[in-house]
């Protein structure tokens, strides 16, 4: 099998990874020798039409695989054409496509073949090659086998900027039904392992322990949920969330609506991924992480442990809560404005810094980025005072139009 | 009477500090000064050169954050920046020292809405340069920026590819990277660039199929690469067909409908041995049993560790946030306490088997911090027979209860440890027990005096216990629980 045709069945056999973040590492650059440079920021180099950004050569090393999980396109009883890189192979293309400047490095991940041991260990050869026989710079992500040999996980997290470990699904028996050989407790497990590692060595390099750790993974770790496969409600998805940020340190949950695959599994059947809900998560657990929201407050915005779709998870609380409101943004602290929708957190520190030199007006709001249709019914200001706060009319007003229809 | 000043090119940020200093120190407005930059747009009907400064005329003092603004404003192609620029300026020097965290002022509001531009534009820029290799070898790109960014952000480029040969052209000027020095040179020409190789193949096949057809989002891709961009990205020039391709890739998906099961599926692995050591069996018990809600949250059972048939066994209470993310019982603060103790008592913490009365981390989640709770009578019965049964594996002379909760298990009643700190007890299953607090305790002592005393006490208490168990011959206690393991 030619390259070309490889890279076709391998990148589009890890296209349902969400994450493609190249930021949070440490900085490095290429002036005293090797090739790349990390800044702090990620850069997306290319958009792909489903508005997904490419920042990182993202492909499996083999889609081969012996787990049988119904929502993957590579599992081990699916017809899909099976290909398998060389450890040269993705080095030299990962090398050819950064000197392009096309991506920012790699994300590999691969099939489980053999076993977990074998499987972990091609990888690393992969991320070795780079890092110490090219000196590559540039950053790496590493999905990581859950049981594989903590000596295989130690080199991995010493070249690799971030590892991850999916979760697939937001609770265990959804898990124990679709992705029979997985295991959530063992998912656990090894998270918590990975964020023991992580700690310790940002620890060592702050020098709080006399032991220094090696390098692990400076961008941490990050894992995703597959959403729609399954029947969790929202609140068991957010719930598992919470857990996942507190408990492991995660960076970032992604949430992946479940997309119709070629050659679906006769346990999952091809429908519409829910985008919309998908989206509505993503704006939650924002909310749950810097905008103080809590998650039985969210979830109280929507109907029966579901997000509300039509209307976001901010404005939803806001709706249900209109006691609270309006909210005088020229007097209300930091906390409370937080929760005014149209109001973003950047937003409201260039608030917090401008009323210290004038009494705001409605035209200095639009000047700080404030989205003044959504906000205007929920707050005051010098020149403003919301009526119809207690009109029934506020939510279908505040509803925007339906986007697009369904593609089915 | 109105003044001009003549700049060296459109980003001479040096020659614009010098002229705006001596404007400001001669007294002149805002209003009555033009800069000009040769070749661009704007007011051409300027005045005379300004005059000289007033001898006696302070130094306007401006913030840090004012002089970081203007570098990255003065980028920007509008005209209108230097002007801006000494606007701000005069105001900041006149005494509104914080002005500039007035964002509502509209002045301000401009110049900060120019240096987001130019920064987007910088961003592009890193983004969407495309090197092709030619003989040398050396890297060439074409690139058209919206704004004088070319300079700036050649920096860039030397860091990520500081051991290549490269330059990129603009429609204003070229960079040039020898592998050790930057030169600029004139404006080149889109049309120069070498044809399409074949690696330009591999990344443009590499972007169809890493997109998605069931997510077509096309909005959502030209917020972000604005089709301005499109001409000089290879890959974009498959995104037309990509997209109307999208909906029929999608139905002929949707009607195949499931798939049957490949007859020939991946072979599967063997199954991995399973160990039948009593405490997997254990572990394995514990991931199976019917356990509190509070468990399902807990990372782990954490079980104990330490040799079998270890003289003493010390049993805490339950494995807090380190412990149930590590798997293994006292690494946490407590536990590095207890080592340290352990020391000093000079009892070897290796003979020693430690473990908790409770198996799993129970706590309540504040923010993204998980807070220890402490577990009930009702956690502590249903994980005795768990405790009961390692208590069983391991068989120690003598079982120390480090605090109330691993007390309550082990005896099966609510008994306080300061009471029973020097007292010989007895297990629920007849063996040999002695109690004292758990280092937590320590850790919580708010009084530097009473925490020295404590900690020796508790030292003291280790010791004795650690002497008990394995003072030769016989129980570790008069009265003999030796027997006591068969009594269950």
């Amino acid at each position: 099998m030619d390259l070309l045709r490889k890279l076709e069945i391998l990148a589009d056999a890890a296209k349902y990874d969400a994450s493609c973040a190249s930021s949070g590492t440490d900085k490095r650059d290429s002036r005293k020798g090797g090739l790349g440079s990390t800044e702090g920021s990620g850069i997306c180099h290319a958009y792909a039409p489903d508005g997904r950004c490419i920042s990182l050569l993202k492909i499996l090393l083999t889609n081969a695989c012996v787990f049988d999980c119904a929502y993957c396109i590579n599992r081990a009883t699916s017809n899909t054409p099976r290909a398998r890189f060389t450890v040269d192979e993705v080095v030299q293309l990962t090398l050819d496509f950064y000197r392009r400047n096309c991506i920012e490095g790699l994300f590999l991940s691969s099939g489980i073949i053999r076993d977990p041991d074998y499987t972990m260990e091609q990888l690393i050869r992969v991320v070795r090659c780079l890092r110490v026989d090219h000196g590559f710079k540039g950053y790496i992500h590493l999905k990581t086998i859950p049981d594989a040999d903590p000596g295989l996980l130690a080199e991995a997290g010493l070249h690799a900027d971030r590892l991850s470990i999916n979760i697939e699904l937001p609770q265990a028996a959804s898990l124990a039904a679709l992705a029979p050989e997985k295991n959530f407790a063992d998912i656990h497990t090894a998270m918590g392992g990975l964020r023991t590692r992580i700690a310790d060595a940002k620890e060592a390099k702050r020098g709080e322990r006399r032991i220094r750790a090696p390098r692990f993974a400076p961008a941490g770790q990050s894992t995703q949920m597959i959403i729609g496969a399954d029947a969790s409600d929202d609140a068991t998805v957010l719930g598992t969330s919470v857990g996942l940020y507190s408990g492991y340190g995660m960076r970032r949950v992604y949430y992946s609506a479940y997309s119709p695959i070629p050659d679906a599994s006769v346990a999952l059947p091809p429908r519409a991924p829910p985008l919309v809900r998908e989206h509505r998560l993503y704006q939650a657990d924002w909310l749950l992480r810097f905008y103080g929201f809590s998650l039985d407050e969210i979830v109280a915005g929507g109907e029966g442990g579901m997000l509300d779709l039509a209307i976001d998870p901010k404005l939803a609380w806001a709706l249900k809560n209109r006691a609270d409101f309006p909210v005088d943004v020229n007097r209300a602290a930091r906390e409370m404005l937080l929760r005014v929708p149209g109001l973003g957190a950047k937003t409201v520190g260039r608030i917090l810094a401008t009323r210290r030199h004038r009494g705001l007006r409605v035209d200095d709001l639009a000047r700080l980025g404030v989205r003044l249709a959504p906000a205007l019914p929920f707050l005051v200001a010098l020149d403003h005072r919301p009526r119809m706060l207690d009109g029934a009319h506020l939510r279908a007003q505040l509803t925007p139009a339906p986007v697009q229809g369904s593609l089915f | 009477m109105a003044y001009s000043v003549v700049l060296a090119g459109p980003v001479d940020i040096d020659g614009w500090r010098a002229a705006a200093r001596d404007a400001w120190r001669a007294g002149i407005s805002p209003d009555r000064l033009v800069f000009h930059v040769p070749g661009e747009a704007g007011d051409l009907f300027g005045g005379e050169p300004p005059p000289p400064p007033r001898a006696d005329a302070a130094m306007p003092l401006v913030p840090r954050d004012f002089l970081a603004l203007a570098e990255v404003a003065v980028r920007h192609r509008d005209p209108a920046r230097f002007a801006l620029l000494y606007d701000v300026l005069c105001r900041i020097a006149g005494g509104a020292r914080g002005l500039l965290d007035d964002a509502a002022d509209p002045v301000v509001a401009r110049l900060r809405d120019m240096a987001k531009a130019v920064r987007r534009d910088a961003h592009k820029m890193h983004a969407f340069v495309r090197f092709t290799e030619i003989e040398g070898p050396r890297h060439v790109a074409w690139f058209e920026p919206d704004h004088y960014i070319e300079e700036a952000e050649a920096g860039f480029f030397i860091r990520r590819f500081a051991q290549l040969r490269w330059s990129i052209a603009t429609p204003r000027l070229s960079l040039h990277w020898d592998g050790a020095a930057l030169s600029i040179g004139p404006a080149g020409r889109r049309d120069a660039l070498p044809p399409p190789d074949a690696g330009e193949a591999l990344w443009r096949a590499y972007f169809g199929a890493i997109f998605n057809p069931a997510r077509l989002k096309p909005a959502a891709m030209r917020a972000e690469m604005p089709e301005k961009y499109w001409k000089n990205l290879p890959e974009a020039q498959d995104i037309p067909r990509l997209i109307a391709e999208a909906p029929s890739r999608v139905r002929a998906m949707v009607a195949a409908g499931a798939a049957a099961p490949n007859p020939n599926p991946q072979r599967r692995r063997t199954p991995m041995a399973t160990s039948t050591e009593g405490f997997a069996e254990l572990r394995a018990q514990l991931l199976a049993a019917d356990l509190p809600e509070w468990a399902s949250r807990a990372t782990q059972p954490v079980m104990g560790e330490g040799p079998v048939g270890a003289a003493l066994m010390l049993v805490g209470e339950q494995p807090g946030d380190e412990e149930d993310l590590a798997g293994r019982a006292f690494v946490g603060p407590a536990g590095r306490l207890l080592n340290a103790v352990l020391e000093e008592a000079e009892v070897p913490r290796d003979a020693l088997f430690v473990t908790n009365a409770v198996k799993h981390f129970k706590y309540t989640q504040q923010g993204r911090r998980r807070l220890h709770q402490t577990p009930d009578a009702g956690d502590i019965t249903r994980y005795r027979p768990f405790l009961r049964a390692e208590v069983a594996l391991v068989r120690p002379r003598l079982v120390l209860a480090l605090g109330a909760t691993a007390l309550r298990a082990l005896t099966g009643r609510a008994m306080p440890v300061t009471k029973s700190r020097d007292l010989h007890l007895k297990t629920a299953d007849g063996m040999d027990l002695r109690a004292t607090v758990h280092p937590s305790y320590l850790l919580r002592l708010p009084d530097a005096v009473a925490q020295r005393a404590e900690r020796q006490r508790f030292a003291a208490d280790l010791a004795r216990a650690y002497g008990e168990a394995t003072q030769t011959g016989g129980a570790a206690h008069a009265g003999g629980g030796a027997s006591g393991a068969n009594r269950s």
